[in-house]
């Protein structure tokens, strides 16, 4: 589409979304052209078809797809932009698999401050460029006011599986579970803003892109049995999916799972506990035993991952039950949650 | 964090565990009682019943505001905020309980009734400040140590004339439900066997170590009042044992940090001139328990949302298959009940047992149901 | 019952009010439920109030307790 001829610019200090930006016409084009393109271009975007054209290599490709409808939109250490573009990426990346483009789609609810879309769409762009990852094609609707929480957003990456990596396989008794560092971080981040419950921290998210780190970990161990970032419902939940998937147990040793000491004050605060708090910038790691130093060793070099630690171990277990020894020397079941955790007085 | 780790330090844990397992007397049963549910959660959380030898049978007590309120009462809350389309402002622990029809707070939030989670009573105080044309209802439930802030906050709101506040009151009294415990009929007919009390720790700091002393003196059980650290808990436990093992019925305070024989005599002061005891309230579980529960004084009538809205009495009845009433009295094991883990889980909660991660079930089922799973494959092996 | 945690008073506010820190999270409570708090004392703080002052002397005297078996280690009430 060649550039049109728009007599105003818009307005980005305090202009809003409208709901013409939705409708495919003229405004659309306006808010593409304007800032969109601007934020994200590559030479894959700029012909904005309906759709992207790119060559594909080979090797088996992956696709992963998230929405992301955080509240509130911006946070210490992020914002739903850069998150949106961390997550899928992450989830891209937990196959082995190199990231290589994005697809974005917002829904943008009327009323919506420019000056805050742009700053969500910049910080999107920031992320993607960080990682040499393009945003190719999307998509933008606009809802009635009243119907959006401001923005939701929704992105597609695809990437491909490099020669000789294979993550994935069969969990067996003795397989080490590696943890890529601190957890919980980022739903205390979340928590500290929200209504009534805010106390001042110096935790942020921790979202971040790890397909570097999981390039690194795969160059150590090719064959690493399984790869998943813990997001919502935390490490916790990650874990009773794997046990539930694979059929075996998993068992943790409490004193060994790092957690920053201000995210285990704010736990406690609120009655909280942090194994069930998102995380978007860690990961998690079951390797054969016989690999397990050298993939902590790897992870350990790379900036994402200094403070990686082995923190249990997979045992033969029918109920698939994630048990934990605590520090104290006795065991509990670190079970999955039915909903998101509340904080609690009693 | 200082004063919590170290009382989380889990080399002396294993030296407590030593002490209690070279000190329970050979062919002895100990039943004790932790009344508190926040005890009840460390020891689930943090697997204490793994330290203790077979021998030490710990009992959750009634000790979960949550657990213990009926339901109608929580009805009630639910139909203020979606029939008199007030600000609900709720603690947590409320949100999931499950009211009549398994309905509840955070159901009808879904059905666009404007319930708010708070963490402090203040949080209500500003919501009411905030919005001067709603009308904010505060939803106090809570053993003492909870209620000396809801009283604050009424004195504060009297003070300040705010005319859109009100607290729709559900506090009620420890001792008067561990009396009611050591009253039940299958205490007294001895179908259940209690030899002691680990006496709530936060609560105590408000009331003192004194309103236990009856235990003691008129039931002849000890009571230790423990800290509410996991070590505090082992060495509460070690010290009752000692206690049953020579044979004596005292209150001991091994929470001397923060607990004193007087308590909190401001605290208690400030909760005296704004709350006075109900006339009855009824328990879940164990029933119609007299001087047990509190209400706002004529003087603060304004403030009362009973009275605001002219609150009805809802009486509703526990699920059919509930066997809550039993566990609440240390009378049923969770695991003894029929549809514990089945039809009842924290999943799809049948009573408040389950709901609340205090409540008994809900501590066994998150945190230990692993061990029975355990003994029956070894057994069936 | 009574989820209460001990937290450190760093700064003394208006309105009967303290600002407390817990292993680096801090949040402002209040102090109607208690007299004579300073700053540098620890406080135990259950839904936004502080109920008692922690006394370090006696929580030294606790650790103390924890490790001693061969006493009969007796506090009483």
């Amino acid at each position: 589409m060649a550039a049109r001829d728009h007599t105003r610019k818009l307005d980005f200090r305090h202009g809003r979304v409208e709901m013409n930006h939705g409708s495919g016409g003229k405004a659309m084009a306006q808010l593409i052209e304007e800032l969109f393109l601007p934020a994200f271009d590559n030479p894959w975007l700029r012909p904005l078809e309906d759709q992207a054209r790119f060559e594909v290599a080979g090797g088996r490709m992956v696709m992963a797809c998230d929405s992301h409808v955080v509240s509130p939109l911006f946070f210490p250490g992020g914002d739903i932009g850069s998150l949106s573009v961390h997550g899928t990426i992450n989830d891209v990346a937990m196959s082995g698999a190199r990231p290589l483009y994005l697809a974005a789609g917002f829904i943008l609810e009327e009323g919506f401050p420019l000056a805050d879309l742009r700053r969500i769409v910049e910080s999107m762009a920031r992320a993607a460029h960080d990682v040499g990852v393009a945003v190719v094609t999307g998509d933008t609707k606009v809802v009635e006011a009243g119907k959006g929480d401001g923005v939701f957003i929704t992105t597609t990456g695809v990437g491909v599986i490099p020669e000789g990596v294979h993550v994935g396989g069969a969990l067996h008794p003795g397989d080490k579970v590696l943890v890529s560092g601190p957890l919980g971080d980022h739903g205390v981040a979340i928590l500290s803003l929200r209504e009534g419950l805010s106390f001042d921290t110096t935790i942020e998210s921790d979202s971040a892109p790890l397909h570097e780190l999981v390039a690194a970990m795969v160059a150590a161990v090719p064959a690493i049995r399984c790869l998943h970032d813990p997001t919502r419902g935390g490490i916790a939940a990650t874990l009773n999916e794997v046990t539930r998937r694979h059929g075996i147990g998993i068992r943790l040793d409490e004193a060994a799972i790092p957690i920053r000491e201000p995210v285990r004050a704010a736990c406690e605060f609120l009655g909280l506990d942090p194994l069930y708090s998102a995380n978007e910038g860690k990961l998690v790691a079951i390797c054969e035993p016989a690999s397990a130093g050298r993939l902590l060793a790897a992870m350990r070099e790379h900036p994402l991952g200094r403070e990686a630690a082995m923190v249990g171990e997979v045992v033969a277990d029918d109920h698939g039950f994630v048990e934990m020894r605590t520090v104290f020397g006795g065991s509990r079941v670190v079970d999955w949650l039915s909903g998101e955790q509340l904080p609690r007085i009693c | 964090m200082k004063y919590i780790d170290e009382f989380r330090d889990g080399r002396l844990a294993r030296e407590i565990g030593a002490a209690i397992h070279r000190e329970v007397a050979p062919g002895r049963q100990y039943n004790l009682m932790e009344f508190c549910g926040g005890h009840t959660h460390a020891i689930s959380r943090y697997g204490i019943e793994d330290l203790l030898p077979a021998p030490v049978r710990m009992i959750h007590g009634p000790g979960c505001p949550v657990c213990v309120l009926p339901i109608g009462r929580l009805q009630m809350a639910i139909d203020l905020a979606v029939e008199r389309n007030v600000i609900l402002c709720s603690y947590g622990d409320m949100l999931r309980v499950p009211a009549w029809q398994g309905d509840s707070l955070l159901k009808a939030r879904s059905r666009g009734a404007d319930v708010r989670m708070i963490y402090s009573v203040n949080d209500a105080l500003a919501l009411a400040r905030r919005h001067p044309d709603r009308q904010v209802v505060f939803f106090a439930i809570g053993f003492e140590t909870t209620t000396p802030p809801t009283a604050v906050a009424i004195l504060q709101a009297a003070r300040e004339g705010l005319r859109n506040f009100s607290v729709f009151c559900n506090h009620v009294l420890t001792p008067a439900a561990m009396r009611a415990i050591l009253e039940s009929a299958e205490l007294q007919s001895g179908v259940v066997r209690l030899d002691g009390f680990v006496g709530p720790a936060h609560v105590s700091t408000v009331i003192g170590s004194r309103p236990y002393e009856f235990v003691a003196s008129d039931y002849h059980r000890p009571v230790v009042i423990a800290g509410f650290e996991p070590l505090d808990v082992m060495q509460s436990i070690l010290m009752l044992i000692r206690q049953v093992n020579a044979g004596r019925c005292e209150v001991e305070n091994e929470f001397i940090r923060a607990v004193n024989r007087e308590g909190n005599l401001k605290a208690q002061r400030l909760t005296n001139e704004v709350l006075e005891l109900r006339d009855r309230f009824e328990w879940r579980g164990l029933g119609p328990v007299p001087d047990s529960a509190l209400k706002i004084r004529e003087r603060f009538a304004d403030l009362d949302a009973e009275r605001r809205f002219e609150l009805q009495e809802r009486i509703i009845p526990d699920h059919k298959a509930c066997e809550c009433a039993d566990i609440l009295r240390g009378v049923k094991h969770p695991r003894d009940c029929k549809v514990f883990g089945s039809a009842c889980t924290p999943d799809s909660p049948l009573g408040s047992c389950m709901v609340s991660s205090e409540g008994a079930c809900a501590a066994h089922y998150l945190y230990g149901r692993f061990r029975e799973v355990r003994r029956e494959t070894e057994g069936a092996a | 019952m009574c989820l209460a945690i001990p937290a450190e008073v760093v700064e003394l506010r208006d309105n009967d009010e303290a600002l407390v820190d817990l292993g680096g999270v801090r949040r402002t409570v209040s102090l109607a439920l208690v007299d004579g708090v300073a700053v540098g004392d620890y406080v135990i703080v259950h839904v936004g109030y502080a109920l008692n002052r922690l006394d370090p002397e006696e929580a030294r005297k606790t650790l103390a307790l924890f490790g001693e078996l061969s006493a009969l280690g007796e506090s009483r009430a």
